[in-house]
């Protein structure tokens, strides 16, 4: 079965949750985990890459099979994939967060009429503002969002968070949960067909796993 | 630099004379069949697509004539002819076979790797129902592509109108249905799950909600199915009896979780696969509505082929040879 099926694995958080699932399948995964740099493993049927690509590899079919965040499949809508299991590890919140104390976020809302808001993730943001009845003026962020509000360059930040520390050790404070996220199988659409018995077959022994 | 839009592409000699030896196979094996070619205006008015399907004319390209009417490029070539139909051929009684080679537009984000300008090859049957007709528009697809030089091609097989009679059946709130539809053709199983869970349905009707849309396979899946959806199937089980006496069993794989998002399809759908292509080649259906929506109604089921998506099958089957 592993042979047949090439599956997307994402490097950083959800990395040691995920090779701990393959091991569990049946899937070798020494090689991965000896090995930081590579990022094909033909032998395995695993690719590695940033979390937020695997969407693209699945939905492209260079993968058949994948492993993300919901905070990637959220911010990414559009994309043609199979939503197929939650796989319940790589559990985090996405959270509107803000300098502890200050409440320069209900202030600019009051006075100026929108808030601004840093985040790596604009299309949740955005949605979440406005289901909730407010103007948001977004502002994408690669990398430290924390830093945005502390710097006075937006009122607010959306991001993910699992324990909280980095917020807090940044004088932030979480002000409201938008969604909890957790690891998703997701599988591409022409595999999902053309491949249904093996991909089938995974699903059943992850799900064995989990129940 | 002298860009062009994103999704759209300029074709060279080298290309152009592989994608028109895929049209020129495409096109003899309708031809033989008695689908006649024709052409439809590239702009129409939106007003006029509008009537034909609410999201068709939406995302695409829209622009004014000179006297401030607003214009639209096709976003498929299916509502088109379903106008010609009710207009220029209006009179003709016995089934039409017609056929077509034309650009259709949809809007796409730059990056996605999507086309938003895309060459379709296509065939619409007027005038035939049941399975009759959708068993000749899938032996003809197949037949086409055979043609084509692809040779590992498959084409799913579901029923747009399934999982709603399921909830029916199951006397599901019908103001909880939509939010279900919906997951289900976003492709997001978990979501579905979820929301099933919320209905608070008793155990067998809560896991038929949750595994019918998983089912996809052969004729061993109306067995699997069971239960209230035994009745419901009865529409695919014809079907699939018809492509099994022509000896196309083995081709096409029942998907009993197959929705497309179309809003036009009243009864099976269809989708194209080859392994060699991660998205699909093309899709169809029965839509016996729209064509009513221009004039008097006719039942009628089609096929649509994405020509650039079968140019990379071939040249991968090539490449295996």
């Amino acid at each position: 079965m592993r042979h047949k099926l090439t599956i997307a694995v994402p490097r950083g958080a959800l990395l040691a949750g995920t090779l701990d699932l393959l091991d569990g399948l049946g899937v070798v995964t020494d090689e991965v985990r000896a090995n930081d740099r590579k990022l094909l493993f033909e032998d395995a049927g695993i690719v590695t890459m940033r979390p937020s690509d695997v969407p693209t590899y699945v939905e492209h079919g260079a993968a058949d099979i994948g492993i993300t965040g919901k905070d990637v499949l959220l911010e990414q809508p559009d994309r043609e994939v199979y939503e197929l299991v939650d796989l319940g590890y790589g559990r985090c919140e996405m959270v509107v967060a803000a300098r502890k104390g200050d409440d320069a976020l209900a202030e600019s809302l009051r006075r100026l009429g929108r808030v601004r808001v840093a985040t790596k993730y604009p299309r949740v943001a955005l949605r979440h503002f406005a289901e909730t009845g407010r103007q948001a003026e977004i502002v994408q962020v690669n990398g430290s969002v924390e830093l945005a509000p502390l710097t006075g360059l937006v009122d607010a930040i959306v991001d993910l968070t699992a324990t909280g520390t980095t917020l807090r050790e940044n004088g932030l404070e979480v002000l409201e949960e938008i969604v909890t996220c957790t690891a998703r199988l997701i599988a591409n659409p022409v595999a999902h067909k053309l491949k249904a018995p093996d991909i089938d077959a995974l699903v059943r022994r992850i799900r064995g796993d989990w129940e | 630099m002298h860009p062009i839009p994103p999704g759209t592409r300029d074709v060279l000699p080298d290309e152009m004379s592989e994608l028109r030896s895929i049209t020129e196979r495409l096109r003899a094996t309708l031809d033989a069949a008695g689908y006649g070619e024709v052409w439809t205006p590239l702009l129409e008015y939106e007003e006029v697509l509008r009537a034909g399907d609410e999201a068709a004319a939406g995302a695409g390209y829209r622009m004014f004539d000179e006297r401030g009417r607003v214009l639209a490029l096709r976003s498929d070539m299916t509502i088109p002819i379903a106008r010609v139909v009710a207009t220029r051929l209006a009179g003709v009684a016995e089934p039409l076979r017609l056929s077509y080679f034309a650009h259709a537009y949809r809007s796409v984000g730059p990056g996605t790797g999507h086309q938003s300008e895309f060459l379709q090859s296509g065939l619409e049957l007027i005038g035939v129902k049941g399975a009759d007709g959708e068993a000749e528009v899938i032996e003809l697809t197949l037949a086409a592509l055979d043609a084509a030089g692809l040779a590992r091609h498959r084409i799913g097989l579901g029923d747009g109108a399934l999982y709603r009679t399921l909830l029916a059946t199951l006397e599901v709130p019908p103001e909880r249905r939509d939010d279900l539809i919906e997951r289900l053709s976003k492709r997001d199983l978990v979501g579905l799950e979820l929301s099933v869970d919320r209905l608070g349905l008793a155990r067998d009707a809560r896991d038929m909600l949750v595994r019918v849309p998983g089912l996809r396979g052969g004729a061993e899946i109306f067995d699997r199915a069971g239960g209230p959806a035994v009745g419901a199937l009865d529409g695919l089980r014809t079907l699939y009896a018809a492509l099994a006496d022509r000896g196309l069993a083995d081709r096409v794989i029942l998907d009993l979780g197959l929705v497309r998002m179309l809003g036009y399809y009243t009864g099976a759908v269809y989708e194209v696969y080859d392994p060699a292509v991660g998205f699909t080649l093309g899709g169809g259906g029965r839509y016996d509505d729209l064509i009513g929506r221009f004039g008097a109604p006719r039942p009628a089921c089609g096929m649509a082929l994405d020509v650039q998506r079968v140019h990379i099958a071939q040249a991968a089957e090539e490449r295996l040879r």
